[in-house]
C-alpha cells in the first residue's frame, strides 16, 4: 500500500495537495492531512464510492462514511427473505472491511443538514464534518403526503413498504406467516420511476411461492399504478401463468390515493376500494430527505440532476449525488448494480478533481439485474450505458443488453454469484 | 486449422494491431475495467460462482469476449453485455486484466 507521502510526491507540483488547499479554500481542519471527502449513505452507491476514492487516491484522500445502520443490508435478494427461502443474515454484510482494509472512517450517525457555503455536514448526534467534496448517496424516501391515511399514528408500523431492506423486511415476513390460509396479500406499486423497477413483480412471485407451499387458498393481488408491468413484463406474466395461476392476480392502472389503515383498505383514483389481510404499500418515491433539504432535487422537486461525468449536482458546487436519488438518464434503472457503477464513476472523477486532473470524458458501464420468479429460478435484464458528449447524458448502447429467454435455474446460481461479487466489490 | 478459425485469429490480430495506434488513457481504462468488477472482482479476482479475469492470457480473454460479442459463444448475459463495448475497448480490457496478478 502506498503511503501518503509517496502519494503526494506522485502527484507532482501542479497537482500537489498544498495547491488544492489553496485553490479550494480548504474546508479541512488545520493540521489535517490532504483533502477530505465525506460520503453520506452506506448503500451500494455510497459504500462503493468510499472504497474506490480511498483505493484510487492510493489512500491519500481522507474518506468519512456517514451511515447510521450497524451493517449493510442488501435490497437485492431481500424479496427472498419476504418469501422465506433466505434469512436476514444471508443479505447482511458488515462494514468492517471498509474500515480495516481501506481506512474509511465510518461515523455511525445520520447527516441532518448540509451547509454548502461552510462546506460542512451536520450530524444528528452533534458535531460537524468538514469536506472538500461531499458525496450523497441517500437512496429514496417516500412521498407520504400522497397517502394521507399513512400519516396517522402507528400507520407506518401496520402497513409496511419493506422497500428499504431491514426491519420492515423481517416484519413483512412475519405478517405473511401470521396471515390465515385463504387470506389476501395486496401489493400496491407506484407510478415509475421508483427504486428497482422489477422488484415488486419479483416480490409477488416470492409471496406466491410461499403461499403455494404453505397457504394454497391464499391470493396475491398486484395493484399497479402503471399501465403495464414496468420491467421484464412477458417473463413475469409467463411465470404468473405457469407457476402461480389462481394465486397471483395482476391489475394495472390502479393508482393508490389513500389507505384506510383501521380497516386495511386501499383507496384508488378510479377503482373500487379494496380490503385485504396484508397490505404492502410502495408509496411514490423521491430522492433521500437530505438531498431534497439541501436543494438538490431540481427535477420536479423529486430527483437530483447531475453532471454524468462527475455526478456533481447541477445546483450546488462540490456536492455529488448518485444512486437512486438522481434524475436518471434514458433507460437507466434505479438499481443497486447501477449505484455501484455510479459510485466508481464518481470516485474516479472526485480523485481527478482533487488532484488537478480532468475527469474521464467517456464513462461506459453496465447494468445486470436478476429477478427470482421462485426460490431458485431467475430472469434477468441487462444494458450497457455510454456517455453521449452531445446530449451530455448516458445513453443505452443500441444492440447491447437484453433479457432471459425464459426463467431458469442456471441464472439462479449466477444471481447468487452476482450478489456475492457485488457485495465484495462494494464492501470488501 | 480450419478456415473460420484462421479468419477469427486474423480478425483478432487486426484488432490487436489497431489498438497500438490509439492506446487508451490508463485511468480511463481503469474506470472501464471497474465496470466489470461488480461481477468479476475489484482486482479481477472473483468470488465463487463467477470467473476471475486477473492474469488470464490476453489472447484467451479477447477471443472469449469477441466470441460473446459475435454470438459464437453462448452465454446467459455476457453475449448481451459484450455488444455494448467496442472492439478497441475489449482489446484494452483484455490487456488490462491479463496484466493483473492472479
Amino acid at each position: 500500500m502506498m503511503k501518503r507521502r509517496q502519494f503526494v510526491q506522485g502527484l507532482g507540483a501542479a497537482g500537489s495537495l498544498g495547491a488544492i488547499a489553496l485553490t479550494s479554500g480548504c474546508a479541512s481542519t488545520p493540521g489535517s492531512n490532504g483533502p477530505k471527502v465525506v460520503v453520506v449513505g452506506g448503500g451500494y452507491g455510497g459504500a462503493t464510492t468510499a472504497k474506490y476514492v480511498r483505493m484510487w487516491s492510493d489512500y491519500g484522500i481522507d474518506v468519512t462514511l456517514v451511515e447510521p445502520g450497524s451493517a449493510f443490508i442488501s435490497c437485492p435478494l431481500s424479496n427472498l427473505v419476504v418469501g422465506g427461502s433466505k434469512t436476514m443474515a444471508d443479505i447482511t454484510t458488515p462494514y468492517d472491511n471498509l474500515v480495516k482494509r481501506h481506512g474509511v472512517r465510518w461515523v455511525q450517525d445520520m447527516a441532518v443538514r448540509i451547509d454548502p457555503d461552510k462546506r460542512v455536514v451536520v450530524l444528528a448526534k452533534g458535531g460537524e464534518l468538514p469536506y472538500d467534496r461531499l458525496i450523497l448517496s441517500p437512496g429514496v424516501d417516500f412521498m407520504w403526503e400522497t397517502l394521507p391515511g399513512m400519516t396517522a399514528v402507528g400507520a407506518k408500523d401496520k402497513v409496511l413498504h419493506a422497500w428499504k431492506a431491514g426491519s420492515q423486511t423481517q416484519a413483512l415476513r412475519k405478517q405473511l406467516e401470521a396471515m390465515p390460509d385463504g387470506g389476501v396479500y395486496a401489493l400496491a406499486i407506484p407510478l415509475a420511476p421508483y427504486r428497482c423497477p422489477p422488484g415488486p413483480y419479483e416480490r409477488a412471485c416470492q409471496v406466491a411461492s410461499y403461499f403455494s407451499q404453505a397457504k394454497p387458498k391464499s391470493k396475491v393481488l398486484i395493484l399497479d399504478a402503471n399501465d403495464d408491468v414496468t420491467s421484464k413484463g412477458p417473463l413475469f406474466k409467463k411465470a404468473w401463468k405457469d407457476r402461480y395461476e389462481g394465486i397471483i392476480e395482476y391489475r394495472p392502472k390502479h393508482k393508490l390515493v389513500d389507505v384506510d389503515v383501521a380497516t386495511n383498505t386501499l383507496k384508488f383514483e378510479f377503482n373500487d376500494d379494496l380490503k385485504a389481510n396484508v397490505l404492502n404499500v410502495l408509496p411514490e418515491m423521491r430522492a433521500g430527505d437530505i438531498a431534497v433539504k439541501t436543494g438538490l432535487a431540481t427535477a420536479n422537486k423529486r430527483w437530483c440532476e447531475v453532471d454524468f461525468l462527475t455526478f456533481e449536482s447541477i445546483a450546488v458546487k462540490n456536492v455529488h449525488v448518485l444512486g437512486d436519488s438522481i434524475q436518471i438518464a434514458p433507460a437507466m434503472p434505479k438499481s443497486g448494480h447501477m449505484a455501484n457503477q455510479h459510485g466508481k464513476t464518481c470516485a474516479a472523477a472526485v480523485v481527478a478533481l482533487l488532484t488537478g486532473r480532468q475527469p474521464n470524458n467517456m464513462p461506459v458501464y453496465n447494468n445486470a439485474c436478476y429477478s427470482f420468479v421462485s426460490p431458485d429460478d431467475v430472469v434477468h435484464v441487462t444494458s450497457v450505458h455510454r456517455y453521449d458528449a452531445d446530449k451530455k447524458t448516458m445513453l443505452p448502447v443500441a444492440g447491447a443488453g437484453g433479457v432471459s429467454s425464459a426463467a431458469n435455474e442456471l441464472e439462479g446460481r449466477y444471481a447468487f454469484a452476482w450478489a456475492r461479487n457485488i457485495w465484495a466489490d462494494t464492501l470488501a | 486449422m480450419k478456415w473460420n478459425q484462421l479468419m477469427a485469429v486474423g480478425a483478432l490480430a487486426a484488432i490487436t494491431g489497431s489498438s497500438f495506434a490509439q492506446a487508451m488513457d490508463p485511468l480511463q481504462l481503469r474506470s472501464l475495467a471497474a465496470s466489470c468488477a461488480n461481477c468479476h472482482g475489484t482486482a479481477g479476482i472473483a468470488e465463487p460462482g463467477n470467473e476471475s479475469l486477473a492474469g488470464v492470457k490476453k489472447d484467451e480473454l479477447l477471443k472469449k469476449m469477441m466470441d460473446f460479442k459475435t454470438g459464437k459463444k453462448p452465454a446467459t448475459i455476457m453475449h448481451q453485455l459484450a455488444k455494448g463495448y467496442t472492439d478497441e475497448q475489449l482489446v484494452a480490457l483484455a490487456g488490462y486484466f491479463s496484466a493483473l496478478k492472479k
